[in-house]
Order: C-alpha cells, then sequence, then structure tokens
C-alpha cells in the first residue's frame, strides 16, 4: 500500500517583508522551509511506514528549486520523492494545484501500488487557504479528514480509518474507509530529526520530475489558466510605533510601577 | 640463609608469564584503536613527561599528592633493590649490591633504605586516608587495600631482610654490637636499628620468613599488576608523553560522506590513546570532585566514563578483534561497561575533569563523541534539542528568531557595517549579544565603550551567523560543519582578519575551532581589548565606581580553562572600580562552571541540584553586591540562580557593563 505525502516549499514567513509600493512578497535572499503543517503530515506516514511496512512517497508541486523539500522528505525515510514541476503548471490557484497533485496519485495508484492514504499539513503557511488536501480528496473521491489531531486505530486488513479530529473546544472521532485523504495538525506528531547517513544518502538519490508530459492533463484546466481565482492585492496594516515606557533595566521597579499605572488608567487591569 | 632457586624460579617465570600476558593482552586491545598522531614534537613530549610523569606536577597540585610523590620515586629507587632481590633469588650470592665499590653502595644503600621508609610511611598514610575520608566513598575498594598492603609488605619484609644480614655479620664478625651498629646506621639507618633488636638466635627463621614473604609479595605485585587499576604504573608515563599537546577546547572534524560512521558507539571507533588512557586511569577521583555534573549528583562520572570504556574493551575486544558483534553496549543501561545516555548528555564539557586529571586523560573528547553518534547517527537525544537543531540549521541561531532582527540590539545606538580593507575589528556580536534581551545591554556597553576608545570597528549584521559552538559541543557535527563553511567563507569574503567576541564561546570557537577549517582569526575577547585600552590610555575609567560594591569574579570555562584567559577581565574589575575582584573559593584554572556549557544551556536540568544554584551559592558566600561574569551564558545562569536562592540586592554585571559605568558615565 502506499502512502503519499503531500508537501510543499514554502517561504520562511516570519522573514518575508512585504514591499510597501509594490505590494507584493520580497522573496529575495528568504530561505524556504518545508511547510511546518506538511511535516507532520510527512511525520505520520513514516511512522504509519514503520509500523506497517508501507512505501511512502513524497509529492510536491513547485518550481525547480523545489527538490530541496523532497530531498528532506528523503533524508527523513521517504521512499519515493516525485516533483510536479512544469511551466504550465505555474501560478495555479487551489483548484489547480488540486487537479495536478491528484493526477498525479492517480497514476502512482494505476502505475505503482494501491494508494491507501493522502496525507497532507492542514494548510500552507504562504497562503493559509487550507483548500488543496480536500480538494485532492473531492478529485479522487477518497474520503475526506480534516484536522487531524490523532489517528486511532488504522485497520489495513478492513480497510478502515479511526481519526480524532482537533476542533475548537472539542475533539471529534470519525471513523472512514479507505482510501481516505487526511490534513493533520501540528498535535498529531513530533516530526524526527534525520540521521546523517540518510542526509548524505538523500543528496545522491533521486528526486522524479513529472513534468505535463507524464501527467498529460488539459493545460486550461492547470497553472494561470486553469485558476479561477488570483490575489490582487497583499499588504500588511500599518502599525503605529508605540510607547517606550521607562528604562525596565535601569529601573524595574519604577517602570513596573508606570506600567500598572498606565494599565489602570485604560481601565485594563482585572481589580 | 640462602634463597632456593628452584622454588624461586618457577614462581618467578609464573609470575612473568602472568605479566607479560597481562599487558600483551591490554597493548592488543590499545591497538584495536583507531589511528591518531601522537608521535609529533618529540622534544617538547619528552619535557612534559618528565614534568607531569616524573615531577608529577600535576599530582602534587592537591593535598596527598606529595604522599604519591613519595611512593612513586620511592618505587623508581627500590627498583634496584628489586632487581637484585629477584637475580639474588635465581643465582644467590652472585650479585649483590654490596659488591659495589664501597663509594657506590654506601650512598645507594642509604637510599634505598630511607626510601623504603618513606614508602611504608606514604602506603599507612595512603591507608588511613582511604579509611578515614576517601576521595569519594567507592575508593574504599578492595583492590586498593591489596595494593597498598601488598606494598606495606614489601617494606616491612625488606626491612626484615635487611636487618637480619646486618645481625648475621655482625656475629660472625664478633663485633661489639654498639659500635657496629652505629657504623651500619650511617650506611641503612633504619635496618641497623632494627637489627638491634632482632633476637640473634632466630635470626634463620626470621630472614627466611622475610625473603619469602618479600619473594611472594613482589611475584603478587607483578602478576597482578597489569590486571588491576594500577596498571596505571606502566600506562600513565606514556600517557604523559602522548598527552594533547595543544588544549583539548576542541574536537575533530568529521567528513560527511556516503559509508562514513558518525561518532562512536563502539569502543574500537576510538583512537588507540583513547583507549590508552582508559588503562592509565588509576581511579583517583579528582575527575568527579571537580565535575559540576557528578558533584550536583546527576549520573554523569568521568571516572566511571574511563572507567567503563575499559571494562567494555576488556569485555569486548576478542569479538571486536574478530569483527563480530559486541556483547556489551557502550551506550547503554547496562552497568558497568556501558554509559547512559544522560551521563552522555550531562557534560557542560566544561574540562575542569582533564584540568585536574594527573596523567591528562580527555575524558570530554569520548564523551562528545558518543553525543555525536546518538545525534548523527540515531537521531536520538533529549527533546528540549530537537527545536535547537532546527533553529541553528534553520535561521542559525538557537531561538528560531528571523536572522533580519540581528540588527535590533544596536537599533539605538550608532553603528556600522563592517567594511573590507578599512574596518579594523569584526565585532561579532553572537546570538546572545544579538538576541537575548539582558545580553543586548552588555553588546551596547561594547559597542559604546569601542568609540568612546576610537576603535575601528564594524559589525556583519542580518549577514553574522552563530558561530555553533553549541551543536559542536553537542555532538551535532554536521549542523557545525554546515555553520563554520559557511561564517569561514564569509569572513574570507569580508576579509575579516580581527574580531572581537563577547561570549567565551564565539571566542574559542572562532579562534580555535575555525582553524580546522583553515581560517587563522585574531580572536579578541572583549574582556581583553578593554584592558589593552586602559593599559594603551585609550579608556580612562576616571571616577573609579564605587556603586558596584563588592565584587566576585566568576571564571567562564571557555574563557578560563579552555584558554587561558584569567586576569584580563579581573584587570578591567581592577580599573574601573580601584580594587581586585573577590574570589570564590574555586576559581581560575579550578573554576565551577555556571552549569551552561556544551549546550546545556538549552536543556532542563531534571537530576539532582541545579549546577547554577551551587555556584550561586558560592559566589553568596563572598558576600557581594555584583556578581561579574564575562559571558552571556553565564549571565543568564547566575541572573536566573538568584532569583531561585532569593537573595536580594545582589546583581549580575558583565565585565563591558562595569568598565561601561566607569568610563561613560
Amino acid at each position: 500500500m502506499l502512502i503519499v505525502a503531500c508537501i510543499k516549499q514554502v517561504p520562511d514567513t516570519t522573514q518575508v517583508q512585504i514591499d510597501p509600493v509594490t505590494n507584493t512578497l520580497v522573496r529575495e535572499g528568504i530561505p524556504f522551509i518545508v511547510n511546518p503543517y506538511d511535516t507532520h503530515a510527512l511525520e505520520e506516514a513514516l511512522r504509519l511506514k514503520d509500523r506497517f511496512g508501507c512505501t511512502v512517497v513524497a509529492i510536491s508541486m513547485g518550481p525547480p528549486n523545489a527538490e530541496a523539500t523532497l530531498r528532506k522528505a528523503l533524508a527523513l525515510g521517504a521512499d519515493r520523492a516525485i516533483l510536479l514541476s512544469d511551466r504550465v503548471f505555474g501560478g495555479a490557484d487551489t483548484l489547480a494545484t488540486s487537479h495536478v497533485l491528484s493526477a498525479a496519485i492517480n497514476k502512482l495508484h494505476t502505475e505503482v501500488d494501491e494508494v491507501g492514504l493522502v496525507l497532507c499539513g492542514k494548510q500552507t503557511i504562504d497562503g493559509d487557504t487550507a483548500q488543496v488536501g480536500p480538494g485532492i480528496a473531492s478529485r479522487l473521491g477518497y474520503q475526506q479528514l480534516t484536522l487531524v489531531g490523532h489517528i486511532e486505530n488504522l485497520d489495513l486488513s478492513a480497510k478502515r480509518i479511526r481519526v480524532s479530529r482537533k476542533l475548537e473546544g472539542r475533539h471529534e472521532i470519525v471513523e472512514a474507509p479507505l482510501p481516505a485523504m487526511l490534513t493533520v495538525v501540528r498535535e498529531l506528531n513530533r516530526p524526527r530529526y534525520p540521521k546523517v547517513p540518510m542526509r548524505l544518502a538523500a543528496i545522491e538519490a533521486t528526486v522524479e520530475l513529472w513534468d505535463n508530459q507524464t501527467l498529460k492533463l488539459n493545460e486550461q484546466k492547470i497553472g494561470l489558466k486553469g485558476s479561477p481565482t488570483w490575489v490582487s492585492k497583499i499588504f500588511s496594516p500599518e502599525r503605529v510605533q508605540g510607547e517606550i515606557l521607562g528604562d525596565g533595566y535601569a529601573d524595574p521597579e519604577g517602570t513596573a510601577k508606570l506600567l500598572i499605572e498606565k494599565l489602570l488608567a485604560k481601565d485594563m487591569l482585572p481589580i | 640463609m640462602t634463597p632456593n632457586p628452584s622454588i624461586f624460579t618457577p614462581l618467578l617465570i609464573a609470575s612473568l608469564a602472568v605479566f607479560a600476558w597481562g599487558c600483551w593482552k591490554r597493548l592488543s586491545l590499545i591497538m584495536l584503536g583507531a589511528p591518531e598522531n601522537r608521535f609529533d614534537s618529540v622534544g617538547i613530549r619528552i619535557g612534559q613527561m618528565l614534568k607531569y610523569a616524573f615531577g608529577q606536577k600535576r599530582v602534587l597540585a592537591k593535598p596527598f599528592g606529595l604522599n604519591h610523590f613519595v611512593i612513586f620515586w620511592s618505587f623508581l629507587i627500590l627498583l634496584v633493590a628489586n632487581t637484585e632481590f629477584i637475580l639474588n633469588g635465581m643465582f644467590p650470592q652472585s650479585i649483590k649490591l654490596v659488591k659495589l665499590p664501597f663509594e657506590i653502595y654506601v650512598p645507594l644503600a642509604f637510599m634505598i633504605d630511607i626510601a623504603s621508609l618513606l614508602a611504608l610511611v606514604a602506603v599507612c598514610i595512603a591507608t588511613v586516608r582511604r579509611i578515614v575520608s576517601p576521595p569519594y566513598p567507592e575508593a574504599r575498594s578492595l583492590d586498593a587495600f591489596f595494593i597498598l598492603g601488598l606494598i606495606a609488605t614489601l617494606m616491612l619484609a625488606a626491612f626484615g631482610l635487611n636487618a637480619t644480614e646486618l645481625a648475621a655479620i655482625m656475629i660472625r664478625s664478633n663485633s661489639d654490637p654498639v659500635s657496629f651498629l652505629s657504623v651500619a646506621a650511617q650506611i641503612m639507618p633504619v635496618s641497623a636499628r632494627i637489627a638491634g633488636l632482632l633476637p640473634p638466635a632466630h635470626l634463620g627463621i626470621i630472614h627466611a620468613g622475610a625473603w619469602w614473604a618479600h619473594a611472594f609479595a613482589l611475584l603478587t605485585f607483578i602478576s597482578y599488576l597489569p590486571h588491576s587499576k594500577h596498571m596505571h604504573i606502566l600506562t600513565a608515563i606514556p600517557n604523559c608523553f602522548f598527552r594533547r599537546l595543544e588544549k583539548p577546547n576542541t574536537q575533530p572534524r568529521e567528513e560527511f560522506v556516503i559509508g562514513n560512521s558518525f561518532g562512536v558507539a563502539s569502543v574500537d571507533r576510538y583512537s588507540w590513546k583513547d583507549l590508552l588512557d582508559s588503562f592509565s586511569c588509576t581511579e583517583c577521583g579528582r575527575c568527579q570532585n571537580v565535575c559540576p555534573a557528578s558533584i550536583t549528583g546527576k549520573p554523569l562520572n568521568p571516572r566511571a566514563v574511563v572507567h567503563d570504556i575499559k571494562v567494555n574493551l576488556l569485555e569486548n575486544g576478542s569479538l571486536l578483534k574478530r569483527g563480530e558483534r559486541p556483547l556489551t553496549p557502550l551506550i547503554g543501561e547496562g552497568g558497568e561497561g556501558s554509559i547512559s545516555e544522560e551521563s552522555i548528555w550531562g557534560c557542560t564539557t566544561c574540562g575542569a575533569c582533564m584540568e585536574a586529571c594527573p596523567v591528562f586523560i580527555e575524558q570530554m573528547p569520548k564523551i562528545i563523541r558518543m553525543r555525536r553518534h546518538l545525534v548523527e547517527t540515531e537521531a536520538r537525544f533529549p527533546e528540549e534539542l530537537l527545536n535547537l537543531f532546527e533553529n541553528m540549521e534553520g535561521r542559525s541561531n538557537p531561538w528560531g528568531i528571523a536572522p533580519s532582527e540581528r540588527t535590533k540590539w544596536c537599533a539605538h545606538i550608532e553603528t556600522r557595517p563592517f567594511e573590507k580593507d578599512t574596518t579594523e575589528y569584526l565585532f561579532y556580536v553572537g546570538c546572545a549579544g544579538s538576541f537575548d534581551s539582558r545580553s543586548k545591554h552588555v553588546s551596547t556597553a561594547v559597542a559604546l565603550l569601542l568609540d568612546k576608545a576610537g576603535v575601528s570597528w564594524g559589525i556583519l549584521g542580518k549577514d553574522e551567523k552563530c558561530c555553533g559552538d553549541s551543536v559542536r559541543r553537542l555532538g551535532n557535527e554536521y549542523v557545525f560543519d554546515k555553520l563554520a563553511r559557511e561564517n569561514v567563507a564569509l569572513f574570507a569574503a569580508k576579509g575579516v582578519k580581527k574580531v572581537i567576541t563577547q561570549c567565551p564561546h564565539c571566542f574559542s570557537t572562532l579562534k580555535n575551532d575555525y582553524r580546522q577549517y583553515g581560517l587563522e582569526l585574531e580572536v579578541i575577547h572583549h574582556s581583553e581589548l578593554l584592558r589593552n585600552l586602559v593599559q594603551d590610555g585609550r579608556l580612562n575609567p576616571g571616577t573609579k565606581t564605587a556603586e558596584f560594591g563588592n565584587m566576585v569574579f566568576h571564571d567562564s570555562c571557555y574563557l578560563g580553562r579552555h584558554n587561558d584567559v584569567y586576569d584580563a577581565p579581573r584587570e578591567v574589575i581592577k580599573a574601573a572600580t580601584g580594587s581586585a575582584p573577590l574570589e570564590m573559593e574555586r576559581s581560575r584554572d579550578n573554576a565551577f562552571c555556571c552549569g551552561a556549557g556544551g549546550g546545556r544551556m538549552w536543556m532542563e536540568e531534571h537530576t539532582g541540584e541545579r549546577i547554577n544554584i551551587n555556584r550561586v551559592n558560592e559566589a553568596i558566600k563572598q558576600q557581594p553586591d555584583t556578581i561579574c561574569v564575562a559571558c552571556p551564558y553565564c549571565l543568564t545562569m547566575f541572573e536566573d540562580g538568584l532569583k531561585d536562592v532569593k537573595t536580594e540586592g545582589v546583581r549580575v554585571r558583565d565585565v563591558a557593563e562595569v568598565m561601561a559605568e566607569a568610563v561613560l558615565r
């Protein structure tokens, strides 16, 4: 059985700044990281591999340099890594992206082995839409289990999975037949740290490249052409410079008093 | 009255065989170790051996060291007497010292007699010490008492032998006892006095008893020696010869290519010198008595680490020789011969153990190589370290703060970027100095002082990366290697030649570790630079500040022990305050770690007393108003510790803050 982990290369958003003139992300010199939620999806896939001996395939759609993200997956223990990259895939919104990803998963299913689970992070930190996972599930007709915080049970012979979904203020236990698509939250697991011999092996390993000659998708349904939505503007809300109260280093007590007075004046202290 | 060669000779051959077998076995085990070149600078090595092995310099540094010195030198002198005894046992009457020319024999006999007495007294003192107040509780071992008893027996028997022989000559020559013994006392003062007490009728039986007692004690000693911790008699001298000549403040590089293994999980992965170390340890316990982990009740004990490596080697040696899997794991909870992971992670790499060891055993590098195995091969480490490792690799600082925030510390003062060919000093601010809210004040103080003194300096700003100290000491050599390469390339591109650091960890890493990457920098710790600037008259602490009151100084391990900078921070304090700082009981090369080195800064302390609390309590004994430090980690550990011991009115300041107060106010 295959477990597919969908991972995305994202800019380290804590380091991203927005160009105030053009209202676009300043990406120069910003390092790329693996979308943090996706690292939990990959980790869960690897844990299931450790338990059940499934094959883990990491896939990612992105520019050629997204290969680095897939090498990280290989270093952690993924069996195969496939980069879906083609100029015609570029500029895709969530609809077009899930179209390409689901086509790749379907290809694995028909040509390699039965896909049992697709694992995605609950959302990416750059787009924050949380739509790609569900998009894949609906296109493939898989069960859709979002916000998974714990896999309660996976029964491979009965082909059933029971998960706990982490919702606001409550947990929901849901059971579904396989194949299923799960989007996961951080609480699911603690990602492992790569072992050096595997990192070194991953540097030499092959990241397979699938372009649209491989997938043969209708160009009207992918990339910019297949995307009904686009970002028209991006901006940061303006922040007003705060007030510096005293010098907490030289006079901690006096500064604390000042702070309390301010808070009291603004009625922000419970008394 | 003569020995019996037909009994003695076979016994001698048997004990020499047992001795040789023990030595050969151990030598062959040492040869299992990986190659390492310790044969360079032979002249210096001989000098070191004479100073530390024969001169016993480090042994003498502690109470009871003199006792060992006496035993050591008595043994060397008594080698002559024991060689005579053995030859005499095989070929009676053929070889006797007394047949030597009179002017050689007399001083030799005198020295032997006195050496025997001194050795006897010394072993008695050692025995009493082990009973009354041993260096550590387990030192009351059967092994220790057995060997002390054996030495005492040898000495007593030797006196018996010499005294009976003197008495026999006296009787044979019909001499007047008083005049004979008074002459004899000038040659063998102790034996002659004993001779006067012996009953003439029983001389034969006493002589025979003493002879055989001496023979059995000597042969037992010879056979037992290589099989016990007393093997150090043979190995300690070469171990001093093969010592690491430069300070053991850095670790060797690893080569990251497929097929290599990383770190040590099996004793044969250590170098031959590491394995020789394990046979050179006589378990004196000096290392554990200065180890911050051992003292505060943690499972790490540097003596036990070295002992366990030896036991593991003895247990697994024959399997390893055949290329089979070892039975006893080196890293594990399996008792003797295995070292627990908690022990391995407990080390603060303060280097106190290595500074204390009389025979230069290198405990810390062995621990770090086991950490490397755990991190790099097993990816198994305390969970607090996961974030640290990822932050270091991803954002090049321990907290994972965005690199663009590296310059926030200096937003309110004038700073400038380091310019190639125009700026003299790179001020390498370091992660703590850039991001830690408390240490930012130190960075500011340093910057203002540099400006005041007119020093040409600049910073790398957001391009500055972590030096990698913590990850290297934690065994994450892979990430360290990456950081080091990036930094070395950056420094080379910027043309950096001189660097100021305000953190002893950056200081030592840039200065010592980066040399392995071909980068020779002139690295100066801010305390040294401030001292120089005062000496050159470029900083004038005009009004000596009394504001800090009583000030006690804490030596940072990576400044002091690892790099021998002890005086500079003290001179800065003296210049700024007008008086030398107070000293704690443990200071300078004997200083006690704050608990944050070796990556322990980023880990929780779950077992025993907290190391910083121990040190803070020691500092408070001096009733200071200010505890002065020269390291951002020490700063954090002392401030945290002071909060925990609930002492009011004691502040912690960096030397730069003290100087800034005196100069800038």
